[in-house]
């Protein structure tokens, strides 16, 4: 074949591949990706008097985040209502990621060292909630945290408590119904990245006399951490943009980013002032999938992928 | 520690924890499936076991309506999705790099990358943009965003099943003068049916279950299952709302019972 020719069937197939993509992308630019770019455009406009918005360009609802102006003698001040949800947005989505790791490196490490057999059992256990509608976890844990709840129910009737602890509408309850819907997320890429780890590694730790404790941290840990990087990932970006667990378990006021977007499309018909917030917290996702991915490139001594 | 031998593989204290996770994870699951056949009225306390809670939210036609159009939804989107996403998967594995491939990949997991909500707010801007030019406010528009983040979920399957197809096959179709459609009608499709059939219920399942994004595009008047059930949360638990989270999560475990069936037929 001419070189030409050759060029010329490559050109073909990769028109050719582009064609037959090209339905999923129109979609996804309908449905998806092209409506953020409007996003983008509303937080940089005023907000119209009933909503929408006002077409004159502003840097407004950016600033608005931060600050914000007295409204009796006009100065600016630190917006400390928002910088509050925005703090309490970060600290419960990275206690979260701490608790889901807590429970689910040993849950993970527990699926992969059983025999096989047992293994495919145990996984499919953790894949009915991974799957299941996090609505109806949410409510699930709402059934065991509530006033009347199983939690309470049982603790009185066992004589432990005389009154029944109320956690919910706190942010503690929050943190636990994020740990809860967010665990499975955490323990399937750490299952995926201890199966593929080679176990002939820790006889080999211990015949060096390491402790335990030594394999764990020097040996195991770095190398799966791409699957721990993945599942901290997994288990972050969906708590930070989360909106409906921290409307079931929050109640109105324990309030967190993705309920401020909201409120701000709803009774706070700021438009601009939502989108401004959408686009700062799609920011954040980003960064945090740019240390992901950089995490995950890096430092695979074993291959990584 | 003496009585049982030395295992290598052995954490302390691991097990224990793995246990407790699990029961902690199932727990909350059996409370909700038991509460929804709770025969007293109040969601407080037990009064037997009874189907009343199923039969009332069987009779509730704003439940059935909201159930059918969940279906309805979801059925259009995983279908739209699976058609566009094996397109798609057939364009960008087994080939080349060619140019814009990653742009592509990029594109098609987005909507996973991206928070719900923010998706959520930006189809709200833009549908209602489109609702005041046209005057148009039909199901059209949950099924466009349903379809939108359905696709990355029947593109995965779909991919590593054609990863793992033997391209001899199609190689020996074409040399027997099979043309391209023909190889693909009855070589690569039947191939590749399973990873089709696992693609559209992972995206029926997950069309099923959204609902911020509904939450944020619907009309008035097209709530879903989900956005129903949120409604309800504002008032109080009712013990209807347990029992339409069972029956969602029992069909949820029979698609993923399928699934599961469905992607070990590969070996």
């Amino acid at each position: 074949m001419t070189r030409s020719a050759e060029d010329q069937q490559r050109a073909e197939t990769t028109r050719r591949n582009w064609a037959l993509s090209a339905p999923a992308l129109l979609v996804l630019a309908l449905g998806a990706s092209g409506p953020l770019l409007i996003v983008l455009v509303y937080s940089f406009l005023r907000p119209g008097s009933y909503s929408g918005v006002e077409w004159q360009f502003t840097t407004e609802a950016w600033q608005g985040i931060f600050l914000t102006r007295d409204i009796f003698d006009g100065t600016l001040g630190w917006a400390d209502a928002h910088l509050t949800i925005f703090w309490r947005s970060v600290k419960l989505s990275l206690t979260t990621t701490l608790l889901t790791f807590a429970f689910g490196f040993p849950t993970a490490w527990f699926i992969a060292t059983r025999p096989a057999k047992a293994r495919a059992f145990w996984l499919f256990l953790i894949t009915i909630p991974f799957w299941t509608n996090l609505l109806i976890r949410t409510f699930a844990i709402n059934e065991v945290i509530r006033n009347e709840g199983l939690m309470n129910t049982v603790l009185m009737k066992l004589g432990v408590i005389a009154e029944p602890i109320r956690i919910i509408y706190t942010d503690t309850a929050v943190l636990i119904g994020m740990t809860y819907v967010y665990l499975p997320l955490m323990v399937l890429p750490l299952f995926a990245a201890i199966d593929r780890f080679d176990m002939k590694l820790l006889e080999a730790g211990y015949d060096l006399y390491a402790s335990r404790w030594q394999v764990l941290r020097r040996v195991v840990l770095p190398i799966v951490k791409p699957g721990i990087v993945a599942g901290s990932i997994l288990v972050f970006v969906p708590s930070l943009g989360a909106y409906v667990t921290p409307r079931v378990l929050g109640g109105g006021k324990n309030m967190m980013i993705g309920n401020f977007i909201e409120l701000q499309f709803g009774q706070g018909r700021n438009w601009p002032l939502g989108s401004a917030l959408s686009m700062l917290l799609l920011l954040i996702v980003m960064v945090a999938l740019l240390i992901y991915v950089r995490a995950a490139t890096k430092g695979a001594p074993h291959g990584g992928h | 520690m003496a009585s049982r031998p030395f295992s290598v593989t052995d954490l302390p204290g691991f097990a224990t924890i793995a246990i407790v996770a699990f029961v902690a994870l199932y727990v909350p699951i059996l409370t909700l499936v038991a509460y929804s056949f709770n025969g007293a009225t109040s969601v407080a306390v037990w009064g037997g076991f009874s189907l009343q809670w199923y039969v009332a939210a069987w009779d509730n036609t704003v439940v059935q309506a909201a159930a059918m159009r969940s279906l309805g939804i979801a059925a259009c989107a995983s279908v739209l999705a699976t058609t566009v996403a094996t397109m798609a998967a057939l364009g960008t594995t087994r080939t080349a790099p060619f140019r814009g491939q990653t742009a592509i990949y990029v594109a098609i997991n987005q909507p996973l990358m991206v928070p719900e909500i923010v998706t959520a707010v930006a189809l709200l801007i833009f549908f209602a943009a489109i609702k005041v030019a046209t005057g148009y406010t039909g199901l059209a528009y949950l099924v466009l965003a349903h379809t939108a983040f359905c696709i990355p979920f029947a593109y995965l399957p779909i991919r590593a099943r054609l990863e793992g197809m033997d391209l001899s096959l199609e190689t020996a179709a074409a040399d027997l003068y099979a043309s391209r459609w023909r190889t693909f009608r009855h070589v690569t499709l039947p191939l590749l049916a399973p990873g089709i059939a696992a693609g559209a219920m992972l995206a029926f399942v997950i069309s099923l279950d959204d609902v911020v994004i509904t939450e944020f595009v619907k009309s008035a008047g097209q709530d879903t299952l989900p956005t129903y059930m949120l409604g309800q949360m504002r008032r109080a638990i009712t013990p209807e709302t347990n029992a339409i989270s069972t029956a969602l999560l029992a069909l949820t475990v029979l698609l993923l019972t399928a699934f599961f069936i469905l992607t070990r037929k590969r070996d």
